[in-house]
Parts: C-alpha cells; sequence; structure tokens
C-alpha cells in the first residue's frame, strides 16, 4: 500500500438514538469523554482560539504502561475555530501519544451534528489530513493491530453504543476499564 | 437498527459495490468520473450503485468546489462487527486475552 494513500480528507457518519445536545455533550464534556472510544478526558475552551486539550484517563495510563511505554500528558492538542452548540464544531487537532504524528503538526477536524426524523441524529466527523500520513493510518484504524485503537470508526461506534444503551462496548483493547 | 444492518448486508452482497469500497478504500475523495473509469458498466449502473451503499451509509459524498466527492464511511461496518462479529468469536477472544494476561505474569 502507498503511504500517501489516506492523506487527504477522511469522512465518517453515524446515526445515533439521541438528541444533537446529548451527541454535543458526549463530544465536549469530560465527564462524558472518558466513558467511550481511547476515554480521554476533553477540555475545552468552547469559543474560536479556545484551546483544546486531551489528557489520557487513568485507564488509558494503565493500558500504556501495560505495553511498556508512557503517555505524555496531553495525547491531543488544538485549538477551537468555531462553536455552534449543538450543531458545529470545528478545531485543529494534533496527537501528541506517536512522535512522528506529532511531527506532523495539526490537522483540522469538523463534527457536525444534525437531527433528522424520529429522534435519531447524524453525526459527521470529517478529518482533513493533509500532510499527516501516520495520523491518517491511526484514525483509520489502520494501525489497530500494533495496539493504535480502531480510530473515527471505532470511537464513533463505541460512542453509538454507549448514548444508545447507555454502555460503552466491551472491548479487549487494553484501554477500557 | 435491523432495517440499518439489513441495507449493509444487502449493500455488501454485490461484487461491484464491494469492488467500489475497495477502490475508496485505496484512496478516498473521488469523484463519479474517477469511480467509473475500470467499473466496466455505465454512468448510469455506477449511480446506482452509489446510491445503494450511501443509502447504507457506507458512502458519503462531500461537495468540493463543483465536485462531488466520495468517501467510504467505515462506521456501519464497525457497527456490525461490534454488534455481530464480536458477538460470536467473544468466546475465543476472551480465551486469547486470558492467555496473553497469563503470559505476561498478570492478573485478569
Amino acid at each position: 500500500m502507498r503511504t500517501d494513500t489516506l492523506t487527504t480528507t477522511q469522512v465518517y457518519r453515524v446515526y445515533i438514538k439521541a438528541t444533537p445536545q446529548a451527541i454535543w455533550d458526549a463530544i465536549t464534556d469530560p465527564a462524558w469523554t472518558e466513558k467511550y472510544g481511547y476515554t480521554n478526558r476533553a477540555d475545552y475552551e468552547l469559543r474560536p482560539g479556545g484551546a483544546y486539550r486531551s489528557y489520557p484517563s487513568e485507564a488509558m495510563k494503565r493500558g500504556a504502561d501495560a505495553m511498556g511505554f508512557t503517555l505524555p500528558e496531553v495525547v491531543v492538542d488544538g485549538e477551537v475555530l468555531e462553536s455552534d452548540p449543538p450543531h458545529r464544531l470545528v478545531q485543529t487537532w494534533r496527537m501528541l501519544m506517536d512522535p512522528e504524528a506529532a511531527e506532523e503538526g495539526f490537522t483540522r477536524l469538523t463534527y457536525e451534528i444534525a437531527e433528522t426524523k424520529g429522534g435519531v441524529t447524524k453525526l459527521t466527523v470529517t478529518h482533513e489530513l493533509e500532510g499527516a500520513p501516520k495520523l491518517a493510518l491511526v484514525v483509520a484504524g489502520r494501525l489497530e493491530e500494533t495496539g493504535a485503537g480502531g480510530g473515527w470508526a471505532w470511537v464513533l461506534s463505541d460512542l453509538k453504543s454507549l448514548l444508545e444503551t447507555g454502555a460503552p462496548m466491551d472491548m479487549e483493547d487494553g484501554l477500557k476499564r | 437498527m435491523t432495517d440499518d444492518d439489513d441495507r449493509v448486508f444487502k449493500a455488501l452482497a454485490d461484487p461491484t459495490r464491494r469492488s467500489l469500497l475497495d477502490r475508496l478504500f485505496e484512496r478516498d475523495g473521488r469523484t463519479l468520473t474517477e469511480l467509473e473509469e475500470g467499473a466496466g458498466m455505465t454512468r448510469f449502473g455506477v449511480m446506482k450503485h452509489l446510491r445503494i451503499l450511501e443509502d447504507a451509509g457506507l458512502v458519503v459524498t462531500r461537495r468540493s468546489g463543483r465536485e462531488k466527492l466520495h468517501y467510504l464511511n467505515p462506521v456501519p461496518i464497525r457497527l456490525v462487527h461490534d454488534r455481530w462479529i464480536d458477538k460470536y468469536t467473544e468466546r475465543q477472544v476472551s480465551a486469547l486475552a486470558d492467555l496473553k494476561h497469563e503470559l505476561e505474569g498478570g492478573s485478569a
């Protein structure tokens, strides 16, 4: 596989039986972000120019320790570009967990939350990854076998499960509680 | 939810549509014209298949200037995997996890 094949934009969409506000909270509220996916604790200053930082949860630190490496204090950072709750959040996004990906610098991430019929909300995540081939592999879940997690598809599947059933997926990935 | 799964399985049950997904997996964000090349069918045929993939949520389109780009959305496949396939492979997976804990000298 050529390594530049993924270096453009990735688009992920999931339909969740939940209100736009519930989905917005799940993305921006640390009480929620620790419950699914990589279980990071998100810290958002929800205004243009505001800081975004994501801290590893205790579970994540334990998982990393078990695999023999130490996580940085902040695992993802960025800047909020647009915040229109509960419909649209645009931010820059840089992953600091992996030195190679960290060096690729900031990428651009857009969350779009739109109500559809029957109490179902459409969540679209657009990740613009120009110039970030390593990060593109990570967020596409193509390094899952190496313990990098399943990327956005995995995160969104888990988010849907959490919001619809109240419980995240039970997965043997070493990152979960 | 069952309806969603039905649409995913039906969309995947066709070799042309799987081939379109494979091509988006190789390189994402393609135009209809690009996807038509090498598909061995009419533009109308490709459009019909893309429509079914879109209805199943497996392809998401996005406008970029005057172009409509097609992206592979792997989330529905992940959902099928997490909800169905994991269910039936659970025992093997947890046995492997136990073995891993044991080999690494940890307690489960």
